[in-house]
């Protein structure tokens, strides 16, 4: 039953993140990114992280497409489609992630190509919460700093100069 | 459930976004296809706390964490995408090939001679 879910949520995600990267009108690429996002939530789900998918979808469709979408609106992204979107060398990208699939691939096979996974139900909300304060308390905080020191970086680079 | 099957999604994944960072042009979809290769080491993690069950949750718990850093990293990368259109008019990561900002540089210029 989970790996049904698992196997349709995968086959989504990877349809809708193909479109991502080649669409030619970028708004679309930017709503197809909620698709694969959420795609990927739902394989959390399949492999029982709750709590994880859940914030999977908070954060990243609520709030950092909202930000990729505001984004595109200050920058006056033309919402026609634009053929110059992806640049002349994409074969050559192409053959890149072709190689670089193939070898990870491999790689992932011959390492862990027997082993199997049940997941059973420990990604509560509850078991996450007690593993951050019980054993992550300190990489926690250090994140927050992170988060405070972004914040004031992006302010800092927002603001303009007083000669403008 | 195979362990196999959420690593060979993360490997797609992980490539698509290589695909997308290489072949775009425009620097807001190259923010988009980082998220989908965080995307894919957040996949990997889940799985392999999934298959190692420690107790800690330490798959997930960093899970949560790259999230957290995928939220900053967004913010910061669009503050930089919007000053360079404020200078540059136009967002295309190809075109924008200057390292320091035209107006330092001058100053700098002025003040040595």
């Amino acid at each position: 039953m989970t790996t049904a879910l698992f196997c349709v949520a995968g086959a989504v995600a990877v349809v809708a993140s193909v479109i991502v990267v080649t669409s030619r009108r970028i708004v679309h690429a930017a709503l197809w990114l909620v698709v694969a996002l959420g795609a990927v939530a739902g394989c959390f789900g399949a492999l029982h992280a709750e709590f994880v998918a859940l914030v999977q979808i908070l954060v990243y469709v609520g709030a950092i497409v909202v930000l990729v979408l505001f984004a595109l609106m200050l920058t006056k992204a033309p919402t026609n489609p634009l053929p110059t979107l992806t640049s002349g060398r994409s074969p050559f990208a192409a053959a890149i992630a072709a190689a670089l699939a193939l070898l990870l691939g491999t790689g992932v096979v011959l390492a862990f190509g027997n082993e199997k996974v049940d997941p059973v139900p420990d990604g509560s909300a509850e078991a996450v919460g007690t593993a951050v304060f019980k054993t992550w308390v300190l990489p926690f905080e250090v994140l927050s700093v992170l988060l405070l020191a972004a914040l004031i970086g992006a302010i800092a680079l927002s603001q303009r100069k007083k000669e403008d | 459930m195979p362990l196999i099957l959420p690593l060979l999604l993360a490997v797609l994944l992980f490539c698509i976004g290589v695909y997308g960072v290489l072949a775009r042009r425009n620097a807001i979809t190259l923010l988009m296809s980082f998220e989908l290769m965080l995307n894919a080491v957040n996949l990997n993690l889940v799985a392999f706390d999934a298959w190692r069950l420690d107790g800690l949750a330490t798959g997930q718990t960093l899970a949560v964490f790259v999230i957290t850093l995928a939220a900053a990293e967004i913010g910061l990368g669009l503050a930089i995408v919007l000053l360079l259109f404020r200078g540059h008019g136009h967002v295309d990561a190809d075109a924008a090939r200057d390292l320091v900002e035209q107006d330092a540089t001058e100053q700098r210029k002025g003040a040595a001679t």
